[in-house]
This record gives structure tokens, C-alpha cells and sequence, in this order.
């Protein structure tokens, strides 16, 4: 049970897919202009990944191991255009403000990764714990990087403004604040891991 | 097709939306293998090769096969694999056709049908060029076009990227800084100074 369950958690800071693996860097910087995007965009992406996951694991044994990439890249497409579809018909706004970051799923080294290195090895139960878990984790550290974006760039959480008078720096809010604020977040973790070691 | 907007198409998409500084595609290379000139030069060099080349590809297959038969919505599951069978090609031709040129490449070519860099030019090409379900007029040249721009605004931002991060490793940086923090310190000072060019556009 135990060690279920740390499939499930070393997604969320262990092997936290932003922070320490490196991951699905692209979406992360792109999309975290404000929270409600990232929240859009990490639910997108968790679901991309536990399908792909389950997928993956349930066919682990058919698919040919020299053919595997391909294979991969198909299910996770198909998935992608699941998750594509139903956000031009429900929420075409979000749709929107995601732009070419939706395709780009397909893309996102996270998903690839996890099929490749976890999820054709593992069984159904292990796969389906470790998608979730990637997932939460990278929208946890999505929706971290928006807060910091949103609050600095504009001065609002959630488009609520939280402080009365608060002059925002709206150079956060541009492509240059997401590489600085990963950037120092990912330096932050170094200080703290190194700390501790 | 005119001269003024290709000159705006060129301009845009090196530097006001350049790709990694502005748009962010293809940044995991940007990071990973931007701390010599010379790799980072041979996959710069890589990547605008399959940019271009899969722009072509990808709007032929937008226009005569997903646009006739209404299939917009495979457009994701049918470019991504193109691409990547494309790589494997070309992958394949290098090799037998100048394997001096496949040692130079590496490892790089493989990784490339992973790079959002490719995905996203074709994406960007069939929602710019293309408009309700019609080709603009000169699409094709524009979509390629477009895409040896993105691809010359890659190799800009990777060789400046690689030219200073080869001086700062004579520096001494803080432990906790060192490599990928850093980097993105830097990209995000160099992306600063490319939002200067925004003045360009209309």
C-alpha cells in the first residue's frame, strides 16, 4: 500500500516534472499569464496523461518494442485531439487564450516521457497512480508559476485584485517574466536541496 | 503575395516573436544543449533543415487531404506523425549519403521529432495562413517562408544563448544558480532585450 501510494506522491516534489525533471518546459512558460490558464491547461495535460498511461500499459505486451515510438506518439495524439475538441466546443475562451499550446501536448516531453520510462513497464493500477501524480504535479507547479505571474504582472489571483493600490510590473506578465520567474524558482529548489543534502 | 509582407513575416518571426524567446517552442534544446557553439550550432542548423522541409510537407497535406475530405480536427495525430516519419528519413538519407554530416548531427536529429519547435511552426502555419477552412492567396509561399524565419530566429537566440553561457563558465556563480537556473536568467534578460523590436510591428 505504501509503496502505491509513493507512486503516487514522487510526482508532486520528488520527481516533480517542472522543478526537478525538467519537463514540458514550453506550455509551462507560455500558458502562465494567469491562473485560470494554468488550471486549463494542467487539467488538459493530467488528462492526456493518466489515458495515455492507462493505454500504454494495457497494450504493453502488443505493441513491438522497435516500432514503439511511433505507437506512443499516436495514442498520445489521439488523446490530445480528444482534449482539443472538447475545448473548442465547451470553452471556446479557453480555447483561445491556449492557442497552438493545446496541439503542442502531443509534444510535451512529460507525456513521452512518462510512456517510455514508467507506464510500458508498469501495470494498469502503478500506471494510472503515476499519471495522476505527474499530473497533479505539474499542475500544481503550473498553477504556482501563474500565482507568482498573475500576482506581480497584474496584480490580481484568479482576475480578483487582491491588494488595494498594488502597482503591478507588467514585465511578469510578458515572456521575459516567465524565464525569470522559473528561472529563480528553479534555483530556489537547488538552495533548499542543497541544503538539506 | 506581396514583398512588404514577407519583409513583415521575416521581421516578426526572427525577432518580435522570436521562437524560444517569445513563443517558447523548442526550449528544452535551447536549455540542454546550449553551453558549446558547436553542438548548438549543428542543432540549430538541424532543426531549421526539418522546420522548413515539414513546412512544405505539412501544407500540402493540409490543403489537398485534410482540407478536402473536412479532417481539420487530425490535423494534430496526422502532422505529428509526418514529422516523425520525416526525421526517421532523413535520419536514414544523412546516414547513408554523408555519414560525416550524420556525425556532426548526432544524436540531435532523433531528438528533433520530439522538439514543440516543428509541431508548432506547422500548427502556426495552417491557423495563419489558412482561414476558414481557404487557403490565403500565396500560403504556400508564406508557410515556407515562415518557417526558414522561425528557423533562422532559433539559430539566432541558440547562437547568442551558447556564446555567452561558454564566457560565463569562467565565472564563479553561486552552486545553486549554476547551469539551468542561470540559463534562464539569461534567456529571460535576452528576451527583455528582444521585446525592444516590438516597436516593428503594426
Amino acid at each position: 500500500m505504501k509503496k502505491l501510494l509513493s507512486e503516487f506522491t514522487k510526482g508532486i516534489v520528488k520527481e516533480n516534472p517542472t522543478f526537478v525533471l525538467m519537463l514540458g518546459l514550453c506550455p509551462t512558460l507560455a500558458v502562465s499569464v494567469t491562473v485560470i490558464n494554468g488550471i486549463g491547461m494542467g487539467i488538459a495535460a493530467t488528462f492526456v496523461l493518466l489515458s495515455a498511461n492507462i493505454i500504454i500499459s494495457l497494450l504493453k505486451n502488443i505493441i513491438p518494442a522497435r516500432v514503439r515510438i511511433p505507437c506512443f506518439i499516436v495514442v498520445i495524439a489521439t488523446f490530445v485531439t480528444i482534449v482539443e475538441m472538447a475545448m473548442k466546443a465547451y470553452s471556446p475562451a479557453l480555447n483561445r487564450a491556449l492557442g497552438i499550446y493545446v496541439p503542442l501536448i502531443v509534444v510535451n516531453c512529460i507525456v513521452l516521457g512518462r510512456a517510455e520510462a514508467f507506464a510500458q513497464k508498469a501495470s494498469v493500477g502503478r500506471a494510472i497512480l503515476d499519471g495522476l501524480g505527474m499530473g497533479l504535479g505539474f499542475t500544481l507547479a503550473l498553477i504556482l508559476i501563474c500565482a507568482i505571474r498573475e500576482f506581480l504582472g497584474a496584480g490580481t489571483l484568479m482576475n480578483y485584485s487582491l491588494i488595494k493600490g498594488f502597482e503591478p510590473a507588467r514585465v511578469f506578465g510578458m515572456p521575459s517574466g516567465a524565464l525569470l520567474v522559473i528561472g529563480l524558482l528553479v534555483g530556489l529548489f537547488n538552495v533548499l536541496k542543497n541544503r538539506k543534502g | 503575395m506581396d514583398l512588404s509582407q514577407l519583409l513583415t513575416i521575416f521581421i516578426s518571426a526572427v525577432f518580435i516573436h522570436n521562437v524560444i524567446l517569445s513563443r517558447f517552442l523548442g526550449l528544452c534544446p535551447f536549455i540542454a544543449i546550449s553551453k558549446e557553439t558547436k553542438p548548438a550550432l549543428a542543432m540549430s542548423f538541424a532543426v531549421m533543415f526539418v522546420i522548413t522541409m515539414s513546412s512544405i510537407i505539412t501544407w500540402f497535406i493540409f490543403r489537398f487531404l485534410l482540407l478536402p475530405f473536412h479532417l481539420a480536427y487530425l490535423r494534430t495525430i496526422s502532422f505529428i506523425l509526418v514529422i516523425a516519419t520525416f526525421v526517421q528519413l532523413v535520419e536514414m538519407v544523412i546516414r547513408k549519403a554523408s555519414p560525416q554530416l550524420y556525425r556532426a548531427f548526432g544524436i540531435y536529429l532523433p531528438l528533433i521529432t520530439v522538439n514543440c519547435a516543428v509541431l508548432g511552426v506547422a500548427v502556426l502555419n495552417s491557423e495563419m495562413f489558412f482561414i476558414d477552412g481557404k487557403a490565403v492567396s500565396g500560403s504556400f509561399i508564406y508557410s515556407v517562408f515562415q518557417g526558414v524565419c522561425l528557423g533562422l530566429g532559433y539559430t539566432l537566440a541558440m547562437l547568442l544563448m551558447s556564446g555567452i553561457r561558454e564566457r560565463l563558465e569562467l565565472c564563479a556563480v553561486p552552486k545553486s544558480v549554476k547551469d539551468f537556473p542561470l540559463a534562464f536568467i539569461i534567456a529571460a534578460i535576452m528576451s527583455l532585450s528582444f521585446m525592444g523590436f516590438n516597436g516593428f510591428s503594426r
